[in-house]
């Protein structure tokens, strides 16, 4: 195998004939930028990097890489938090920067069909003069791509009320690796045969090449309003959560900060929060003016009777960004205070909030690393970040543990190893904690069924059987679960 | 409340190695979809039933498939939640797992989501007689493929399911309907469009011709700014639309197959002057009509949608062809959960 870049390389010539020479990128410095993805601690250097500007372009890519057995990688804005997006070492890199043209908006029937390289964001300001937006927002939503949404089911901020990337798009067109294009789903609110679309959505690019996506958008909500709870126990936080959602309330925001996390976004964007708190929730309601009044009242009353040491209500936009900013900010807020950190992703039921909460900080003792946490409390996606410096040996790998054991924790709760990140690299090995042999078997064959020699995304999302055993051996001891002390679900 | 996992995984490992067709079978409420006499051995499913997990803080259910959706709406009521897509035919007997694998939904699907939105995953048995995971029980989850959504619409042609988990909603304050007399379709689903863009309120909006009827649910505050926004006089209409979702209203009743067409909302007309009844705020549109099938099936593909026939006629395919590339990948995806082919052959199409 030559390498990366290597101008001996064959395949250079084989895609030379197919592609113009600007969407070809073999030097090693040029392909540099795409060594890894938002999983930095990952990286692989690609063999090739392709940027094909048409539909027919990645066909005869696909063909290329048939022919010769060669991997490939989708890429969109590599934003990734899982490692999805890394490189393969004897594959190239198909990068869909390139095909980001949103191609029609129907205001009328409130859709528009774009380009898998379109950035989240910008499908929403495109459409904003009609009223309308895109609703998932994943953090990185100013960069990130709509295939990469795909790829991963991208949630965000906004998903408990309207839902996931499953739940807003309407239809994709595919390149499969046979190189032939097919459409999944429809402008109507279903289509004939299997609901493939749904199969795609968090697939990983493992199934095939999105081309072309029509997502669904939503009229704005009239008015949105922001509170801001304090609490002095995290458990009496959770409960809040779990009362207002019980009392019928679906707020279109729902999110909750702990005392470390609260203490460094504060420092960092001084949003206002109290920081003596150690939690906080910030409960976003919208809809039409009377209802969100409404909902306002009750849902003060619940907070109140939950506990609340505070409760705030932004009193116009600016403050309500504010309360906003410092949740947004919490990431690189940890950046300013740790030299590096490692987003974990995983979702419980929300009554499990409590005592996840209480092991984590366990945890943290026990590998002597700080830890904060954020959460997507409405939905129970819990982010803590593991703060280390990777400069410190060892530091990284103790981070690392330390992620495992709470993953393990999840889905002992009874929820999942990764709630909106994907699994990717990452997480590839604690995939063998959540399925058994026979579920991962049946994943297996799903992809051979849509890819028959593996080239999308090799060794990525869904770990092989040997994987599986050989991590299982080394995980369980003598026969013990995880936190045999944790009632199962 | 029995768990049958075991033994229907044993009939499927059964089955597979002797290569019979299995018939999957739990209430029969759906049973007029599809063909009339499908083959294969009976499996009924109504012994594997229960609820598993229903902890009304987490609006999160899961319960065995064989379960009576009746018993569940039942259990939700106490907690005033619900099923968000308001399956039909609960009263008729109707199983969690055959509302799932028909994916049939109500008034409040064009609003809140069909039965593949609101499942969070699901255990089945695939054509091998193995039992897989897939999803789980939380709101977010994005680990392994999402099998259990495209169980919805198979008919049971990809796995005989054994546990689905909903993501369920809260039972509105109100629920009341408007009425608004129309007689031009277009201006009909103009004014649907517009007011469905200016309230969240909505769950549910047909046409019949003559009326709009506009389904409201909500709290007495977004009621009200639902009621400004459109006009009329408030009707206690819950009969029309449980009739409308049980297909038993007057409309159902005349001459001609029933035609189930699902397009773009603001199509124009699928019809030639037959009767028709819009559904989904234009979405859905029901065509009582004995034209030929072919005529009604180019009209909503060249539309984007496509029809189902509703009417048992054996001359009749009850679901739309798919194209070549389509029905491809449709079998590779069958043969990857079900390689013997013994899962409900032919109940979706010949060729799965």
């Amino acid at each position: 195998m030559p390498n990366p870049g290597s101008t001996n390389d064959p395949l250079i010539a084989k895609f030379q004939a197919v592609l113009p020479e600007h969407c070809i990128v073999s030097d090693p410095v040029s392909m540099k930028p795409y060594e890894c993805d938002g999983l930095s601690a990952y990286r692989q250097m690609p063999r090739l990097v392709l940027l094909p500007e048409t539909v027919q372009q990645i066909q005869l890519i696909i063909k290329i890489c048939q022919q010769t057995a060669t991997p490939i990688v989708p890429r969109g804005a590599g934003t990734s938090l899982c490692g999805g997006a890394m490189p393969h070492e004897n594959g190239v890199l198909l990068s869909t920067a390139r095909l980001n043209k949103i191609l029609h908006v129907d205001p009328v029937n409130r859709t528009a069909k774009v380009q898998p390289g379109v950035r989240n964001l910008a499908i929403s300001q495109a459409v904003q003069k009609h009223g309308l937006y895109y609703a998932p927002d994943p953090s990185s939503q100013i960069a990130c791509t709509i295939g990469g949404n795909v790829a991963e089911n991208a949630g965000g901020v906004h998903c408990l009320k309207y839902g996931l990337t499953v739940h807003n798009i309407l239809q994709v067109k595919l390149v499969t690796m046979d190189g032939e294009i097919t459409t999944l789903g429809s402008h109507a609110p279903d289509a004939p045969g299997y609901d493939l679309l749904a199969l795609m959505m968090g697939s990983e690019g493992m199934l095939g090449l999105v081309v072309e996506v029509v997502v669904k958008l939503l009229p704005r909500p009239e008015t949105a309003r922001v509170l801001m709870a304090a609490f002095d126990q995290v458990e009496a936080a959770g409960n809040a959560v779990a009362s207002v959602i019980a009392n019928g309330i679906i707020p279109g925001g729902f999110e909750m900060m702990d005392g470390a996390a609260i203490q460094a976004a504060e420092d960092f964007v001084h949003a206002g929060y109290p920081t003596d708190a150690s939690a906080i929730l910030l409960c976003e309601l919208d809809g039409c003016e009377q209802e969100v009044l409404s909902q306002v009242a009750k849902v003060r009353e619940i907070l109140a009777a939950a506990g609340a040491t505070e409760i705030r209500l932004a009193g116009n936009e600016s403050e309500a960004q504010r309360f906003w900013s410092g949740r947004k900010n919490a990431f690189p807020a940890m950046g300013r205070i740790s030299p590096d950190y490692y987003c974990m992703d995983g979702t419980i039921p929300r009554k499990m909030l409590g005592p996840v909460l209480t092991r984590i900080t366990q945890l943290s003792e026990k590998y002597g690393l700080r830890v904060a946490n954020v959460f997507h409390a409405g939905d129970g996606n819990l982010h803590p970040l593991i703060m280390y410096d990777a400069n410190k040996a060892g530091e990284l790998e103790r981070a690392e543990n330390f992620g495992g054991e709470i993953l393990d924790l999840c889905v002992a709760v009874g929820g999942t190893i990764t709630g909106e990140h994907g699994v990717g690299v990452e997480k590839i090995d604690r995939m063998c904690v959540q399925f058994d042999e026979a579920s991962i078997a049946q994943f297996l064959q799903v992809r051979k069924a849509f890819d028959a020699n593996g080239l999308l995304n090799p060794d990525k999302a869904i770990p092989s059987l040997a994987r599986c055993a050989e991590f299982n051996a080394m995980h369980v001891h003598n026969g013990e679960l995880p936190h045999p002390e944790l009632e199962r679900f | 409340m029995a768990d049958k996992s075991a033994e229907i995984a044993s009939r499927v490992a059964s089955a597979y190695r002797a290569k019979t067709p299995l018939n999957i079978h739990a209430g029969g409420t759906k049973s007029f979809l599809g063909p009339e006499y499908p083959g294969g051995d009976p499996l009924d499913v109504t012994g594997h039933r229960g609820i598993i997990d229903y902890d009304p803080a987490e609006l999160v259910l899961v319960a065995r498939c064989g379960t009576r959706l009746e018993s569940i709406e039942d259990e939700l009521l106490k907690n005033r939640q619900m099923l968000g897509f308001e399956p039909p035919f609960v009263q008729d007997g109707a199983t969690l797992g055959g509302a799932v694998a028909a994916g049939l939904a109500g008034p409040r699907r064009a609003f809140a989501g069909a039965a593949r939105d609101f499942m969070l995953g699901a255990k089945f048995v695939n054509g091998k007689g193995e039992i897989i995971t897939t999803g789980g029980k939380v709101i977010k989850n994005v680990a392994g493929f999402d099998l259990f959504r495209p169980m919805a619409r198979s008919m049971g042609t990809l796995g005989v399911l054994l546990t689905v988990s909903l993501r369920l909603l809260p039972l509105p304050e109100q629920e009341k309907t408007l009425l608004h007399e129309e007689k031009e379709e277009q201006t009909a689903l103009e004014k649907i469009n517009h007011w469905s863009s200016r309230t969240q309120s909505i769950s549910g909006a047909t046409w019949d011709g003559h009326i709009i009827r506009i389904r409201l649910s909500g709290s007495a505050a977004s009621m009200e700014h639902g009621r400004t926004l459109i006009g009329g006089e408030w009707l206690e209409d819950e009969q029309y639309w449980r009739a409308l979702n049980n297909l038993q209203l007057d409309f159902f009743q005349q001459p001609g197959r029933l035609w189930r067409i699902s397009v773009p909302p603001m199509s124009g007309p699928v019809h030639d002057g037959q009767p028709q009844l819009l559904d989904w705020g234009g979405a859905q549109r029901w065509l009582k009509t004995d034209q030929p099938p072919d005529i009604i099936r180019a009209r909503a593909t060249a539309l984007g949608g496509h029809a189902e026939c509703y009417s048992r006629d054996s001359t009749v395919d009850t679901f739309h062809p798919l194209s070549r590339e389509q029905l491809v990948f449709n079998q590779k995806f069958k043969a990857a959960l079900d390689p013997a082919g013994i899962l409900n052959p032919g109940r979706l199409y010949r060729e799965l």
